[in-house]
């Protein structure tokens, strides 16, 4: 019941609060400067990427790669997608990073010249972008309220937080609450995926050596078990 | 002449976006090396990112974190969508990496031309 | 040992920050950026920073491989128990209304036992990768 008050209150602060916040004179700047701010940040990812292609160092595409990650993280805040941009930063500059680099230590870290032509790929990637290019023309303009994307469900998400029926975080309450069983489903494939690494990495079945997965016992003289399986 | 310069910078996001998605397709394709295939493909992922989240923002709007001081707010559903992606997309990297290092060892090298030409039945 | 120094006092410092900075995106994510996803890849970095610094075994006795191990489908079966729970109190896979007499309360109770789950299953799968990949280059 303290709930039902709390609602009604917010309710009447509602109105003076929402002018407060959006006074009508600052906001053509601020949209202005968000997508100024974006096209800045865009244009860096763009830069990141031809970078990405250009560099045959692995160590330097991976630094390069978590560089990316931290400018998409950034790109994920001016779109207002808060926690995205967080797990952005932790997962693809973070984890991402250190797996790579994992991996680096364990193969090689120089790309070797390529023999093929790159005509032909470099044909199909610019065929495919400008169709996609030509296919934007349809597409809603940045920010604008009216797309058919903010018509369907987001509104019910919305009003079932803004009716303290749910947490205040509607992105928490749509990902654990409204679509829990497709949470559920990715949660799966997390679970997968890590028992596939377990199971290549870890595995009894190994090229050459003895064949048995290391336990912190048998580190001492581990060193003779499976080296050199190349 | 505004109007053009306008259009094109509203539109500014999914020609990036679709500019990572090639970039993207074009490593897959182009490049011998597994590892740099991978990034490639998690370049294309990104981009995938950016088509989602970039529809969902509103002009003056907010974070999809409900405060009654505000009333408008980002779509939360591709929040959602790619946030388990991100981390599904991280979990099946490291996935498609371990498959790199089996061939690695397996193979001695992980260029592509190289495993083929030790791999007569791939030819 | 070695010329590290400044890097294991200012590991040690923040480490212990670093748990707490993953606790609060768990428990504030209902009010806050944040969730199970990203306080579980938070404390495996948490982790995976230790056994960089002081070495992977001194880091297996934070978090013991078999316990990693577990807690890879452990996360799961928590998420599908919760929903299993509500199919006992008469409700649907995952509807949580069931759970207490107040929507609110018992959306939340549900939340957050489903975000444990996400926890424990991202957190386990990030340190479980790491290690097969450090184990792998030390072998």
């Amino acid at each position: 019941m303290i709930l039902a008050n709390k609602a009604v209150e917010n309710a009447a602060d509602h109105a003076v609060a929402a002018a407060a916040a959006n006074p009508p004179g600052i906001t053509k700047l601020t949209e202005n400067a968000e997508l100024f701010v974006m096209m800045v940040l865009l244009t860096l990812l763009a830069a990141i990427t031809l970078a990405i292609i250009r560099q045959r160092n692995m160590f330097g595409v991976v630094i390069l790669a978590g560089i990316y990650s931290f400018l998409m993280a950034s790109v994920m805040i001016i779109l207002d997608a808060v926690d995205v941009a967080m797990t952005e930063a932790s997962v693809g500059a973070g984890i991402s990073t250190v797996v790579l680099l994992a991996t680096l230590h364990l193969t090689q870290s120089i790309e070797y010249p390529q023999r093929r032509s790159v005509l032909i790929p470099f044909f199909i990637s610019v065929v495919v972008g400008a169709a996609l290019v030509w296919g934007t023309s349809g597409l809603p303009a940045f920010g604008a309220k009216t797309a058919p994307i903010h018509g369907h469900v987001a509104p019910t998400f919305i009003q079932y937080s803004a009716d303290h029926k749910m947490p205040p975080n509607i992105v928490t309450a749509v990902l654990a609450d409204f679509r829990g069983f497709d949470t559920l489903g990715e949660v799966t494939v997390v679970f997968t995926a890590g028992i596939g690494v377990l199971l290549l990495l870890q595995g009894g079945w190994r090229v050459t050596g003895n064949g048995r997965r290391s336990e912190d016992d048998d580190e001492q003289q581990g060193m003779d078990s499976s080296g050199g399986t190349a | 002449m505004k109007e053009a310069i306008l259009e094109f910078a509203q539109h500014y996001n999914y020609f990036i976006t679709i500019f990572l998605m090639i970039s993207g397709l074009f490593i897959v394709i182009a490049r011998g090396n597994l590892i740099k295939k991978l990034i490639g493909l998690s370049l294309f992922q990104t981009s995938v990112y950016l088509l989602y989240l970039t529809p969902a923002k509103i002009h003056n709007g907010t974070a999809p974190i409900y405060d009654y001081a505000y009333d408008t707010y980002s779509n939360p559903l591709p929040h959602v969508l790619m946030l388990t992606a991100i981390v599904v997309g991280v979990a099946t990297l490291a996935l498609g990496l371990a498959l790199v290092v089996r061939i690695k060892e397996a193979y001695g090298t992980i260029e592509e031309d190289e495993i083929f030409s030790k791999d007569p039945e791939a030819e | 040992m070695r010329l590290d120094l400044i890097l294991r006092v200012g590991a040690k410092l923040i480490l212990p920050f670093i748990l707490l900075f993953a606790l609060y995106v768990q428990f504030h994510g209902d009010y806050g950026p944040g969730g199970g996803f990203q306080a579980g890849v938070i404390s495996a970095g948490m982790v995976i920073l230790y056994a960089i610094i002081f070495g992977i075994r001194a880091a297996k006795q934070v978090a013991p491989p078999r316990v990693v191990e577990m807690m890879v489908p452990g996360g799961v079966l928590i998420y599908a128990g919760t929903g299993a729970y509500t199919m006992l109190l008469g409700g649907n896979f995952l509807e949580y209304t069931p759970l207490a007499h107040d929507f609110l309360h018992a959306h939340e109770w549900g939340i957050f036992s489903v975000e444990i789950g996400v926890l424990v299953t991202v957190c386990g799968t990030m340190i479980a990768m790491f290690y097969a990949f450090a184990e792998r280059g030390r072998s």
